[in-house]
């Protein structure tokens, strides 16, 4: 990072004291971060931090190419502020986000209304963008939905089949966790982050574990995040695998749906083998992992890593190989590199759209400072792309398994944690297999949380799904949406 | 061509579902441990070991009485086994954990120590769900991993069709109601609302910690500790999440097709 910033540089996964975030007057910090922004950067989060009656702004930038993240606060204030959305969409659900929990208003945001709704009697349904005229109708779909599937409520206005405008309301997943977290670590706060989204467990505990370990001033032994980056890449392959199925399905191919779907239970299985979770519960805490695994349960779990890489091989082989599955694919759901990039668009989802950007790459930390995956990129930004990222990153995920599956680091797995710094800050960045999951801790002077922002890739790519509707038929809204695959509750919380 | 390889692969690989219940259960992962054990009867006088380190209230010991392990609240994170000093709780691997009445996860005095596991519906409601139950399925506040293990009984390993249980698209061709997650404030009325449209006689089946007891958000104010403050709940099948096997054998359970079992292999 050569060029001058006024922000406060730090690597991912590391803290540094509050009293050396710079701090500015609100509109100078609103113009830093707008600069930054103009730049091209990223905004991983953007928050709210409560001081007496009045209120700070937080701001985490990414500077992508310069692998370093990028800190500042505002001097606390009261009242409104003016919104960056207007300028810049990336900051369009922060800034929501931040006028629900705290009540500070943006002025001349586009589009102000709930996210979640905290406490309401109901969720964040309530005045759609509404399109009018007499061949316009509308579409409403959930909470409860046709499969198994977590509730949302989306609201589409269409001319006949095409979708002019889909706005998505979510908040009905809403489960206090930000909250809960103020004056912890509780005993239930690891439970919690593993369950943040249930699919992503390794990632959100990875990236809260490596937030405390940032603030004890401790690392995980080496083997431990050894076995993290291991159990990360399974959690991809199992999810990944699950949603090339799944797309498969959606546009009746059943011969990659029906084996897709057992291959990712024999992926969740390979979690299970480490530690008896099929979701990877139990497998990260602050200060390493519990459980380590001895010679022959790898030697296993290699076995049978091997026979779900040929056999979802097989399956992906068939998909690529029908045409009848790449006409529906491709020119299905399009998104712009331009439109992914200013909404920030993170994860599989922004790679397809061309954009390179991968925290495992960009911003390595634990075991992925020593041992890297390449970046998988596909430039069409429709349907197709999304399945053929997702394709490219299975066979990465499966050939860095390979490696490091032979090169396991000695030692222990857990160490003791020591206590967490006062009046510090944490960033903790883990490439989750939905893409950027962004962890924020700060201790107050008794060293216990005193603020918690988790940012799940979902937050920063629901936006995708919208855009990626306009003017497509509205019968092709779960397959666009499929290929998207976000969390409901990584975004409610 | 995917057609022939399709078909060939197919041809090669035969029946890949399993062969349970008419043959033996699959394994649990050998570090899953399945269900839970308590003898409070092995507890050290005064001893709260167990009490201290569960993360969600599961455990209580009031003063003189037995321990008391309520494993609707438990996520199974075993922090109270390695917490107690007398070897009072302990894993039994079963997979079985279904159970019909909230108050029979509570284990732990002398004749309680393990779950009394889930007994078929009764004879009118087995004549009309036996061999077909259509389910609607609420996540209410569920965090995709009781779903993703409730949606893989449908994968060819498990076919969960083969028993007449299938996952429909609208309560109104449903028979009853599956659900997950602690049941958050805001899909309170949702769930109401399903649970109306469902024609009578209808079942309710709470899948997972969360939706037995609120799980690890149990006490939040934006949620409501479980689908029984809602609505009456005729199955409770616990995990965090449960094991696809143990979902099943609960499902199985309630429909009365266990017994079935040893007389068909």
């Amino acid at each position: 990072m050569n060029r001058a910033t006024p922000f406060a540089l730090l690597t991912n996964g590391t803290a540094l004291q509050w009293t050396a975030v710079p701090e500015w007057p609100l509109a100078d910090f609103l113009r830093h971060v707008g600069a930054e922004l103009g730049r091209g950067e990223r905004l991983s989060s953007l928050f709210g931090v409560p001081e007496g009656g009045a209120l700070r702004l937080v701001a985490v930038l990414a500077f992508d190419a310069g692998n370093t993240l990028a800190v500042g606060r505002s001097q606390p204030f009261a009242g409104s502020f003016p919104a960056l959305t207007a300028t810049h969409a990336q900051a369009h659900l922060f800034e929501r986000e931040i006028w629900e929990q705290h009540g500070a208003v943006p002025e001349n945001h586009p589009w102000l209304k709930a996210v979640r709704k905290d406490h309401g009697a109901g969720p964040a349904v309530g005045d759609f963008f509404r399109v009018d005229g007499r061949e316009i109708h509308e579409v409403a779909v959930g909470p409860v939905h046709a499969g198994i599937i977590e509730p949302g409520h989306f609201r589409f206005q269409c001319a006949g089949e095409e979708v002019l405008h889909l706005e998505i309301a979510l908040g009905y997943q809403h489960r206090g966790i930000e909250e809960a977290l103020a004056g912890g670590p509780h005993r239930a706060t690891v439970y919690q982050m593993e369950t943040v989204a249930g699919d992503t467990t390794i990632a959100h505990a990875t990236a809260y574990a490596t937030a405390l370990e940032a603030l004890a001033g401790a690392e995980a032994p080496l083997r431990a995040q050894w076995l993290r980056a291991i159990a990360l890449e399974l959690e991809r392959l199992a999810n990944h695998t699950g949603d090339l199925g799944a797309l498969a399905g959606d546009v009746a191919f059943l011969p990659t749906a029906s084996a897709c779907g057992k291959i990712r239970g024999d992926f969740l299985n390979l979690t299970a083998l480490l530690c008896g979770n099929r979701f990877g519960r139990g497998l990260v805490r602050p200060g390493g992992c519990p459980q380590d695994g001895e010679p022959e349960r790898l030697a296993k779990l290699r076995e049978r890593l091997e026979t779900a890489l040929a056999e979802v091989q097989q399956a992906a082989a068939w998909l690529w190989d029908a045409a009848s599955v790449r006409t529906r694919f491709e020119n299905t759901g399009h998104l712009h590199a331009k439109q992914a990039a200013e909404i920030g668009l993170v994860g599989p989802a922004a790679r397809a759209c061309g954009l390179v950007r991968d925290v495992r790459f960009d911003h390595p930390a634990g075991w992925f400072r020593f041992a890297q995956v390449p970046v998988s990129v596909w430039p069409d930004g429709d349907v197709f792309a999304r399945a053929r990222v997702r394709w490219l990153e299975i066979q990465r995920s499966g050939e860095f398994l390979r490696e490091q599956l032979d090169t396991a680091p000695e030692g222990e797995t857990l160490a003791p944690l020591p206590a967490l710094a006062p009046d510090a800050l944490a960033v903790a960045l883990v490439e989750g297999w939905r893409g950027e999951v962004c962890h924020v801790a700060l201790t107050g002077a008794d060293g216990r949380l005193r603020r918690y922002k988790i940012t799940d890739p979902s937050f920063h790519n629901w936006t995708g799904v919208a855009l990626a509707l306009r003017s497509q038929a509205i019968s092709d809204f779960p397959l666009c949406n499929k290929s998207f695959n976000l969390s409901y509750c990584g975004f409610d919380l | 061509m995917f057609v022939h390889d399709t078909l060939l692969n197919r041809l090669k690989r035969g029946c890949e579902t399993m062969a349970y219940p008419a043959g033996p259960a699959p394994a649990l992962p050998d570090r899953h441990g399945g269900a839970l054990r308590v003898e409070a009867a092995k507890c050290q006088a005064g001893c709260a070991a167990c009490v201290a380190v569960c993360p969600t209230e599961a455990i209580t010991r009031p003063p003189n009485q037995a321990v008391a392990l309520d494993l609707g609240r438990c996520i199974f994170c075993a922090e109270c086994i390695k917490a107690c000093p007398a070897g009072a709780i302990t894993q039994t691997g079963d997979h079985r954990l279904a159970v019909r009445r909230r108050d029979d996860l509570v284990l732990g005095e002398a004749g309680r120590e393990q779950l009394r596991l889930a007994v078929a519906l009764d004879a009118k409601l087995r004549r009309l769900f036996g061999r077909s139950l259509k389910l609607r399925q609420v996540s209410a506040g569920g965090c995709n991993a009781c779903e993703a293990d409730t949606n893989v009984l449908g994968t060819i390993g498990w076919d969960l069709g083969r028993f007449g249980i299938q996952f429909v698209a609208s309560p109104r061709h449903a028979d009853g109601l599956l659900i997950t997650g602690p049941v958050s404030k805001n899909m309170e009325l949702a769930l109401r609302k399903t649970y109306a449209a469902v024609p009578e006689p209808r079942i309710v089946i709470a899948v997972g910690a969360c939706a037995i007891a609120g799980g690890p958000f149990v006490g939040h104010p934006q949620v409501n500790n479980g689908a029984g403050a809602l609505v009456p709940v005729d199955l409770f099948i616990p995990g965090c999440p449960p094991h696809p096997l143990t979902i099943l054998d609960g499902l199985l359970r309630l429909l009365g097709r266990l017994e079935d079992a040893p007389r068909r292999s």
